[in-house]
């Protein structure tokens, strides 16, 4: 689903999707995009940040509070605020415009592959539990609701508990860059993640920093 | 000797550090300096005033002391004329008690000029006995008196005598000749002895009361002086603290305004003056923000379409096998110049962000290390296409510093990028470094280099060195500005070496820590040896 207000852009999009194999739905007015959403029951969101009626980062927070989809926001200005403002409201990934065709169905397909289920596994990371296929994280018995990017940055640092992954690292390993991208991704993200799974998120157990590397994986 | 030359260097050390302190309080305090200015003026008028008030009524007690004892010593004479007429016809017994008797008489006629002594020498007959009122008397007597008296004048004299229980008491003395009538020649000196020790007691309460008065009024001067300073002093110096706090950006700070005088006159102007300062600022910071935002809004409406025309070019682009050449052709230079006007859009946006002010740093601790290589390893494919190698030297231990790490990516990125282009073929060289203050990363190419001219003007915005030299990399002539901006929101340097066919070095030095202000480079900015390369010669 595509949620943009400029028609000239959401065409475009549209060509270059079809030409994917993907086949879009287009909203151009915020306020409607989540009733679309619900009827369209899209596998992934592109979402732009500026838009009539309802802004961007309020459907986004619209959206992740009924469903656990892969969004990417389409952002005109690459400032700090915007970018981590979009991701903290709950989007996985972003791109600036302008940006290239190729670029962007490399994002939309990241985010797709995710959730391909692998073989059955089960993790230990703090004092969490994770089942892998089952795509769900318990700690004493109660499961923790993550979206997909979080549940795969978890499991990514949970594979490899001795590991200090950096930021360039996990950017390649749960979002696909190839090359080196912007490293708040991770920041936000890792924020998001200590939110939910993080006893008490100022004093981390689950996820660690290493300072000036990285993160790594708390002990089970 | 030399303990000596120690304790008087240390002396003159301290008296020195003293007086440094205390011209610092004289230039610092004008409190200080006009209690001083007006003690010291003060003091020498009152001082002045005391001795010659002194001085005047010591003159005026001592010489109505001096008119009394004249007249009492000549009352003196006409007596002791009546009394002394038989002495010369007289023995030795008779002579010596008509003066004792006579002294006795003279003795018992007290006058205005109070208590005296009186002695009696028979001049022209036996000197050794002299008729006294007190012993010694006539010993004590300065011989200049003794011989004018004898001369026959009559005179007095001040002098320090004992009387008899003190050593030396001030006494006036008056001395005159008494003419025995009838007898040619023969003569009697008469001696007054007048201590002048009530005087002196006088005199030593009024030394005393004009000393106190004269300390007091200079005290009270001075305290008036203090206190009509402070009175000017406090709203002046209240005002300059204000203004120290205007200075350091506490808009809202004003003065109390009290009554009409000259220093409310100062507090409404300083008033008046962080009004309008303020509104200026205001002002400014309104124009700033209306700026910023107008960067944004122009940011967004121009890279919505500039993203359609940029994924439509790419679109053609990739099927241009199907067109007639002419218009493949026009689809390559369409989607090479859409991407290079898309460049230098971002590139503008992103100096005028640096304008605007609205730049921030997001600095947490990296290791530099890993950024570097991985900049050279992003920098290899387009190195390959220019057949030049990029060689990276780091230190084994992780150089982690306080950076934004995106920034010097880019930063570096554009360094690395600009030598490999510029660097004819040769081998890129770059070096990171660091010591207990700051890193340092130094990118060095030997390619044709740079003139000392041209260094001045890397910088520039839009600045090219040679405008007909093919570009490759098509930048948008601001990368280096935008470097130089970055380095310098880190609180860093970005700088330039170069020469004329021996290549050029950029060295950009970040502090460690955030904030803390750079002393030096890890790095030197001149390669230290610089290798002449081959083909050259």
């Amino acid at each position: 689903m595509v949620v943009d207000d400029d028609a000239a852009l959401a065409e475009m999009l549209g060509i270059v999707l079809r030409r994917e194999g993907y086949e879009p739905a287009f909203v151009a007015d915020g306020a409607r995009a989540l009733a679309t959403f619900q009827q369209v029951r899209p596998d992934l969101v592109l979402l732009d940040l500026m838009l009539p009626g309802r802004n961007g980062l309020q459907i986004c927070g619209d959206i992740r509070a009924q469903s656990s989809v892969p969004i990417i926001m389409l952002t005109a200005k690459g400032d700090t605020i915007d970018v981590v403002q979009g991701l903290e409201a709950g989007a996985d990934d972003y791109v600036t415009k302008p940006f290239k065709p190729v670029e962007l169905v490399a994002r939309v397909r990241s985010q797709l592959r995710r959730g391909e289920t692998g073989q059955a596994e089960t993790l230990g990371i703090g004092d969490l539990t994770i089942d892998v296929p089952a795509h769900q994280v318990v700690r004493d018995g109660q499961p923790i609701a993550l979206t997909p990017l979080e549940f795969d940055l978890l499991v990514a640092l949970a594979r490899k508990p001795r590991q200090v992954f950096t930021r360039e690292l996990l950017l390649e390993q749960v979002w696909g860059y190839r090359h080196a991208a912007d490293t708040r991704l991770v920041n936000v993200h890792v924020q998001r993640l200590r939110a939910k799974v993080e006893r008490d998120p100022e004093r981390p157990e689950v996820v660690l920093t290493v300072r000036g590397v990285g993160y790594k994986a708390g002990p089970a | 000797m030399s303990r000596a030359a120690d304790l008087a260097g240390a002396l003159g050390s301290r008296a020195r550090r003293l007086s440094a302190r205390g011209w610092h309080a004289w230039r610092s305090s004008l409190q200080l300096r006009i209690g001083a200015i007006t003690m010291l003026v003060a003091g020498i008028v009152v001082v002045v005033v005391s001795v010659v008030l002194f001085r005047q009524i010591s003159d005026q007690l001592l010489t109505v002391k001096r008119g009394a004892a004249i007249d009492q010593a000549q009352s003196g004479v006409a007596y002791a004329q009546s009394q002394v007429s038989g002495i010369v016809t007289g023995d030795a017994a008779s002579v010596r008690s008509t003066l004792a008797r006579t002294v006795r008489e003279l003795q018992s006629r007290n006058g205005e000029a109070g208590n005296f002594d009186t002695v009696l020498v028979y001049r022209t007959g036996d000197t050794s006995r002299p008729a006294a009122s007190r012993p010694s008397l006539y010993l004590d007597l300065p011989p200049e008196l003794v011989a004018a008296v004898d001369g026959g004048t009559q005179v007095w004299q001040y002098a320090s005598i004992p009387d008899g229980t003190r050593a030396a008491v001030p006494t006036l003395l008056v001395g005159a000749p008494v003419p025995i009538d009838g007898q040619g020649g023969e003569q009697v000196d008469l001696y007054y002895a007048f201590p002048l020790d009530q005087e002196q007691e006088t005199l030593s309460l009024v030394r005393s009361t004009v000393a106190i008065s004269g300390i007091a009024l200079t005290l009270f001067v001075v305290g008036i002086g203090v206190l009509v300073t402070r009175l000017v002093v406090d709203p002046v110096r209240r005002a300059a603290q204000g203004a120290q706090r205007l200075a350091e950006g506490q808009l809202q700070e004003r003065l109390v305004v009290n009554g009409e005088d000259d220093l409310a006159r100062l507090a409404t102007s300083f008033n008046a003056m962080a009004d309008s300062l303020q509104k200026q600022i205001t002002q400014l910071e309104d124009l700033s923000q209306l700026q910023q935002r107008f960067t944004s809004d122009v940011s967004h409406e121009l890279r919505t379409p500039l993203t359609t025309v940029q994924m439509a070019a790419e679109v053609l682009h990739e099927s241009r096998a199907d067109f007639d050449p002419h218009v493949a052709r026009s689809a390559e230079l369409l989607y090479a110049e859409v991407n290079r006007f898309e460049a230098m859009l971002s590139d503008l946006l992103e100096i005028s962000r640096y304008d605007a002010g609205a730049a921030e740093l997001e600095a947490e601790p990296t290791d530099l290390g890993p950024l570097v290589r991985r900049v050279a390893a992003d920098m290899a494919s387009l190195a390959e296409r220019l057949g030049c190698r990029v060689e990276v030297r780091s230190p084994d231990r992780p150089v982690i510093a306080d950076v934004d790490a995106r920034r010097v990516q880019r930063v570096l990125r554009n360094l690395v990028g600009n030598a490999v282009e510029h660097g004819a073929g040769r081998p890129v060289e770059i070096t990171l470094a660091a010591n207990r203050t700051a890193a340092a990363v130094t990118v060095r190419d030997h390619g044709i280099g740079l003139t000392s001219e041209e260094a001045d003007h890397v910088f520039d915005r839009f600045w090219r060195a040679d405008p007909a030299r093919v570009r490759t990399v098509g930048g948008s002539g601001l990368g280096l500005s935008i470097s130089k901006e970055d380095a310098r929101l880190h609180g860093g340097w970005l700088q330039v070496w170069g020469q004329p066919d021996q290549g050029a070095q950029f060295r950009l030095t970040l502090p460690l820590t955030a904030g803390e202000t750079l002393t030096g480079s890890p790095l030197p900015l001149r390669p230290v040896v610089v290798r002449r390369p081959l083909s050259a010669r």
